[in-house]
């Protein structure tokens, strides 16, 4: 079985790019599988559910959606082996642009789009920079100089990656897309004892525990101030 | 190549001097290099403290090695002679139904217009897919792609500096907060073009020279008028924009000059190809493809009674062109 990280920012067009994408690789005759990752809704599982693709959900809840994906990766590939599927895609949204569900050696996909502004690429860390693929859609409603900047911006943080235009409405690129995201070679058995590309930060301040009340006195653990010129002493 | 061990060892302000674009590098990486400029490469990234490094998820060896990348990308791209591409030529595959296109071989040369017509959804963004992707018998048509009459190397369909297609569509807008001075001024810059100055204002004047009514470059990009933002996309998209091969999906004929709009792409020796049913376009090209069931069906020349025709319909054109102007300015409308 092959797996297949595929992250980006809610709205980029993930869900989109990624059936566009499996109904090119389900005409070579493989079977693909879904595990949608959220954080309190989904319900993009009807739509691949609808589209004939097995499918589970996860939402994390009050986790942290990353920490959940880490957390239940191992069990999600048992899943997909159960499923006999070839291509097994994991959908997690990033949503601190700090953390990255990608795996060392297994294919990452990073799903990002033109109208998220030209800094996006910027902003966003180890989820786009340590992508081995770079989908970038929505090209279809900016003008090509914007596409051509936002693509370079993109190339500069993260030069190593293919880059590619896929539209989620359409299917254009998409079909390319599927060409290089299925490798019969590659045998994925277990994800267990396999590396995080990047560790994910440190958090537990007295809020992760449940802490309601805002005030100094209430703040422990992990705390950090900005620096605002006040005298904090 | 470049390699990271000789890059390490350099000072910042030499790495500056002797690649300017480094600099778009440490900025989107948001490498602050201010005070460093006389410490190596290697001194500066080694100055992050363990926790800075986990603050801001900075990853050194990642740095090192694309920049290594990077730089050596970058000194290849600008090498690449420009215009390399004198004509793309379409070899025939199959329609949905499995039946073999209908033509031998179709060739579209430099500063050509061909027009593609056919209902929506009859396949014109595969075809388009196709020629972006260089295609050889791998995509679901099973066309084959031809660049100077030969299988080009298939390295380009993964490169983002030298993308074969550029396209425009009545869809597409300006979402950046700029003005039109900053936003052609930042396309230069991705471009790495050397003559900035003198790019932007030609491509000011070739935009206002489209459009009805004149932009200049305090204009944000989001103000203008959809006839302005066409004029201006064309503009770009034919001096600035790399890219040999543009399609045009479309452009509405209101506030924008389409027949100059397509001898400026012309002149600026794109191939053009143009998807549309106005016939005030489509007969203005030599050639349209047809497109029927996910094939190419058919490819008809313009033929002499057409170009006649065409004659008739531009001066028509012009008739309610110059009506409009005169609506815009406020007068009546009494004769034709």
């Amino acid at each position: 079985m092959n797996l297949l990280t595929v992250s980006g920012p809610p709205s980029s067009g993930k869900t989109s790019v990624i059936l566009k994408t499996i109904e090119a690789i389900r005409k070579r005759g493989l079977r693909v599988g879904v595990v949608k990752f959220d954080c309190l809704y989904t319900d993009d599982d009807e739509l691949y559910e609808k589209a004939g693709i097995p499918v589970m959900k996860g939402l994390s809840g009050s986790l942290c959606p990353d920490h959940y994906f880490a957390s239940n990766i191992e069990e999600v590939v048992r899943w997909g082996k159960r499923e006999n599927l070839d291509l097994l895609v994991t959908e997690s949204a990033g949503l601190c642009n700090r953390c990255s569900p990608y795996i060392k050696g297994i294919k990452a996909v990073c799903v990002i789009d033109n109208l998220s502004g030209i800094n996006t690429p910027k902003k966003i860390g180890p989820m786009l920079k340590t992508a081995d693929i770079i989908v970038i859609t929505k090209g279809d409603i900016v003008s090509q100089a914007e596409r051509e900047v936002f693509a370079s911006k993109v190339n500069s943080v993260n030069p190593q990656a293919v880059i590619m235009a896929v539209n989620g409405l359409t299917g254009q690129g998409a079909y390319e897309l599927s060409t290089l995201v299925y490798d019969e070679d590659v045998k994925v058995e277990t994800v267990k004892g396999e590396e995080l590309r990047f560790p994910m930060p440190s958090a537990l301040c007295s809020y992760c525990l449940g802490e309601t009340r805002i005030g100094e006195e209430y703040q422990m653990g992990n705390v950090r101030k900005m620096n605002i010129g006040e005298d904090n002493d | 190549m470049i390699s990271i061990k000789e890059l390490e060892m350099k000072k910042i302000k030499d790495l500056e001097n002797q690649y300017p674009f480094i600099l778009s590098f440490f900025e989107n990486n948001k490498l602050n290099i201010e005070g460093f400029e006389d410490s190596t490469l290697n001194e500066y990234l080694n100055h992050f403290t363990e926790e800075e490094i986990e603050e801001w998820a900075i990853d050194i060896p990642k740095i090192k090695s694309d920049l290594e990348f990077y730089i050596n990308q970058m000194i290849q791209f600008l090498g690449l002679e420009k215009d390399i591409i004198n004509s793309i030529t379409i070899l025939p595959g199959k329609d949905k139904y499995g039946n073999k296109e209908n033509f031998d071989s179709l060739t579209i040369k430099k500063s050509e217009i061909v027009s593609i017509v056919g209902p929506t959804g009859s396949g014109k963004s595969r075809l388009l897919a196709d020629i972006e992707w260089a295609a050889n018998k791998d995509t679901p048509t099973e066309r084959t792609i031809l660049i100077n009459g030969e299988i080009p190397d298939y390295s380009m369909r993964f490169s983002t500096g030298n993308k074969l297609v550029a396209q425009l569509s009545q869809n597409m807008n300006f979402v950046m907060d700029l003005t039109v001075g900053e936003f052609l001024e930042l396309h230069a810059r991705s471009r790495m073009v050397e003559n900035e100055e003198e790019v932007i204002l030609k491509i000011t004047e070739a935009a206002n020279e489209l459009a009805g009514e004149k932009f200049n470059l305090d204009t944000p990009v989001t103000g203008l008028s959809g006839g302005q933002s066409r004029a201006l996309m064309i503009a770009d998209t034919a001096i600035l924009s790399k890219s040999p091969i543009v399609l045009i999906d479309e452009i509405e004929n209101a506030g924008i000059d389409r027949k100059r709009a397509l001898n400026l792409l012309v002149s600026e020796e794109k191939i053009v190809l143009m998807a549309t049913h106005d016939p005030n376009l489509a007969l203005m090209a030599d050639k349209r493809i047809v497109i029927k069931n996910g094939g190419i069906y058919k490819v008809i020349e313009t033929d002499s009674k057409e170009k006649e025709i065409l004659k008739e319909l531009e001066k028509m054109d012009k008739i309610i062109n110059s009506m409009r102007t005169k609506l815009r300015n406020g007068e009546r409308i009494n004769s034709y």
